[in-house]
C-alpha cells in the first residue's frame, strides 16, 4: 500500500511543484545588487587597501626606520633602509612594499609605534608596468598626504577600540 | 500578402514565382525566430538572474536589452579554433547540421488556421524525423572533435535520446490517435472547444512525458549531461569557439522554442482560444477570437518553462535519467496508449465522441 502510495505521489509531480514555486517566488523578491561603480557599500574605518605614509603636522614624517613593520610582515613585503641625517635623528632612505606579496594582514600598522605606516580605504588601483607594483617611500608618502584627513578621521574612530 | 506577392513578381514564369514566394515566406519565418533566439538567451540570463535573487545583466543598453547584440559581435570576432588531430571537414559541418535541423523542423509549424509554409499531411513525422536529426550534429561534433571529453558527452547525449525518443514518440502516437491524423493544423483541429476540450486533459501524463521528454531531447538542464559543465567541462563544444560555438547555441535555443510550440500545438489547442464563449463580450472580446496571439503567447509560457526548470532543479544523475527514461516514461506511454484506446472506443465526451 505504501509503496502504491508513494509511486502515485511520484508521478504527480508534488515535489517538483513545490521546487518550482519557491523558485518563482525568489524572482517576485527584492534583489539586492549593488551597481558597482555608480554605488558603493558603506566601508569600514579598519578597512586594509593601499599603504600610506604619514606626516606630523609640522611636515616631518612619522617614520623613524625602527623595522617593526619588516619583521613583523609575514609575506616579507616590506624592505627598509635608513641612514642618520644630519639633525641625529633616524629615518628611512628607502622603504618600498611589494604589492605582489603583500597579503594585505595589517600588522605593518599594528606594529608601527609611531602611527606612520597605515592601511588607506583605496582598494581602486592597478598595475600596467611591470615595478609598479613596488610603492615606493615616495608613492606611499604623497598617498598619506592626499588623504591624511581621512586616515585622521579613520584611526579616530577606531581609537576607542585599541 | 498574397495580392501584393502577385502584383511584385507575377510576371515571373510560374515555378519561379514559386520559389520566391517560398523563400519569402521562410525570410519572414527565420527572422523572427532568429530574433526571438537572440532574446531567449538575454530572457534566460534575466530569468535565472531574477530566480537566485539579482538582477542579471544590465549593462549593455538600457536595463541590458543590447546584451544579444553585444555577444553575437563578441562570437563573431572570435577566432574559430580547429583543433590540430580533429576530423576538420565534420568539425566543421556539426553545427551546421544541428542549426539545419532545428529550423526545417519549422516549416510545418502552423502558426494559426492558415498561416504555415508548407501544410504537409505526414507533419509530425516530418517533425519527429528533424528533432532526431538535429543529435547527429552534436554526436558527430563530439566524434570530431578528438577530445575524450566531447566524445564522453556525445555518447551520453546519443544514450539519452534513444530512451527518450521512444517515450517522445509513444507520446505522440497518443496525440495521433486522438487527433486521427498527422497534420498539425488538424490536431489542432481536434481540439476545437474551449480549454477543457484539449487534449492536455484526457492525455494529462502524455502531456507530462512529451514536455520532460523534450527537455531531455533539447539537451536542458536538469537533463544536460550531454554538457555537464561540472563533469566533463562542456561535453560536445568544449572544442568549440566562436561562430561554431554560437551556432550550437542557436540550434540549442531555436529547438527550446520548437518543442515549446509542439507542445501547445498537440496538448494545448495552439491557436485556439481558451474561452471561446467570451469572444461575443464587448471591447475585450477580440482578445478571445482564436488567432496567433494565442498560439505565441502559449509558447512564451512554455518557453518561461524551460528556463524555470532550469534554475530550480539540480542536474539528474545519469543512471537517474536512464531509469526515469526507460523505466518509467515507456511503461506509462504504453499503458496510456491503452486507456486512451479505450476512450475513443467508448467515445469519451467532450474529447472523442
Amino acid at each position: 500500500m505504501e509503496t502504491i502510495r508513494q509511486y502515485v505521489k511520484s508521478l504527480l509531480l508534488l515535489e517538483m511543484l513545490k521546487g518550482l514555486r519557491l523558485t518563482f517566488v525568489y524572482m517576485t523578491k527584492r534583489k539586492f545588487t549593488v551597481q558597482y561603480p555608480e554605488q558603493k557599500t558603506p566601508k569600514s574605518p579598519r578597512f586594509r587597501g593601499l599603504h600610506a605614509l604619514r606626516r606630523y603636522p609640522n611636515g616631518e614624517e612619522r617614520c623613524i626606520a625602527c623595522k617593526l613593520c619588516e619583521a613583523v610582515c609575514p609575506a616579507l613585503a616590506i624592505t627598509i633602509d635608513s641612514e642618520k641625517r644630519a639633525d641625529g635623528s633616524r629615518r628611512t632612505t628607502r622603504y618600498d612594499i611589494d604589492l605582489f606579496k603583500c597579503i594585505f594582514c595589517g600588522f605593518c600598522e599594528e606594529s608601527c609605534p609611531v602611527d606612520s605606516i597605515v592601511e588607506t580605504r583605496v582598494h581602486e588601483y592597478h598595475f600596467e608596468k611591470r615595478g609598479e607594483n613596488i610603492m615606493t617611500k615616495d608613492k606611499l608618502l604623497a598617498l598619506g598626504d592626499s588623504l591624511e584627513s581621512e586616515i585622521a578621521e579613520d584611526r579616530l574612530a577606531d581609537s576607542l577600540y585599541r | 500578402m498574397s495580392d501584393l506577392l502577385i502584383n511584385l513578381f507575377g510576371w515571373l514564369p510560374a515555378n519561379l514565382f514559386l520559389l520566391v514566394e517560398t523563400l519569402l515566406k521562410i525570410a519572414l519565418l527565420l527572422v523572427p525566430l532568429l530574433i526571438t533566439v537572440a532574446w531567449y538567451t538575454y530572457a534566460e540570463r534575466k530569468v535565472i538572474g531574477y530566480m537566485q535573487v539579482r538582477i542579471g545583466p544590465n549593462r549593455v543598453g538600457p536595463k541590458g536589452w543590447l546584451q544579444p547584440i553585444a555577444d553575437a559581435v563578441k562570437l563573431m570576432f572570435k577566432e574559430l579554433i580547429v583543433p590540430a588531430r580533429a576530423n576538420r571537414f565534420l568539425f566543421l559541418i556539426a553545427p551546421v547540421i544541428s542549426l539545419t535541423c532545428a529550423l526545417a523542423a519549422w516549416a510545418v509549424v502552423p502558426f494559426s488556421d492558415f498561416l504555415v509554409i508548407s501544410d504537409i499531411n505526414a507533419g509530425l513525422l516530418y517533425i519527429l524525423a528533424m528533432t532526431s536529426l538535429g543529435v547527429y550534429g552534436v554526436i558527430i561534433a563530439g566524434w570530431a572533435s578528438n577530445s575524450k571529453y566531447a566524445l564522453l558527452g556525445a555518447m551520453r547525449c546519443a544514450a539519452q535520446i534513444v530512451a527518450y525518443e521512444i517515450a517522445m514518440g509513444f507520446a505522440l502516437v497518443v496525440v495521433l490517435m486522438a487527433a486521427g491524423s498527422l497534420n498539425l493544423r488538424e490536431i489542432v483541429a481536434a481540439q476545437e472547444g474551449g480549454i477543457v476540450n484539449w487534449f492536455w486533459l484526457p492525455l494529462l501524463p502524455m502531456f507530462l512525458v512529451y514536455m520532460i521528454s523534450g527537455i531531455a531531447e533539447t539537451n536542458r538542464a536538469p537533463f544536460d549531461v550531454a554538457e555537464g559543465e561540472s563533469e566533463i567541462v562542456a561535453g560536445f563544444h568544449v572544442e568549440y569557439s566562436g561562430m561554431a560555438f554560437s551556432v550550437f547555441f542557436l540550434a540549442e535555443y531555436a529547438n527550446m522554442i520548437l518543442i515549446s510550440a509542439l507542445t501547445v500545438l498537440m496538448f494545448l489547442g495552439g491557436w485556439l482560444s481558451p474561452f471561446p464563449l467570451a469572444a461575443g463580450l464587448p471591447l475585450i472580446g477580440g482578445l478571445f477570437e482564436p488567432g496567433v496571439h494565442w498560439f505565441i503567447f502559449k509558447t512564451v509560457f512554455f518557453m518561461f518553462l524551460f528556463l524555470w526548470l532550469r534554475a530550480t532543479f539540480p542536474r539528474y544523475r545519469y543512471d537517474q535519467i536512464m531509469r526515469l527514461g526507460w523505466k518509467v516514461f515507456i511503461p506509462l506511454t504504453v499503458v496510456w496508449i491503452a486507456v486512451t484506446g479505450i476512450a475513443i472506443m467508448i467515445g469519451l465526451p467532450p474529447w472523442f465522441d
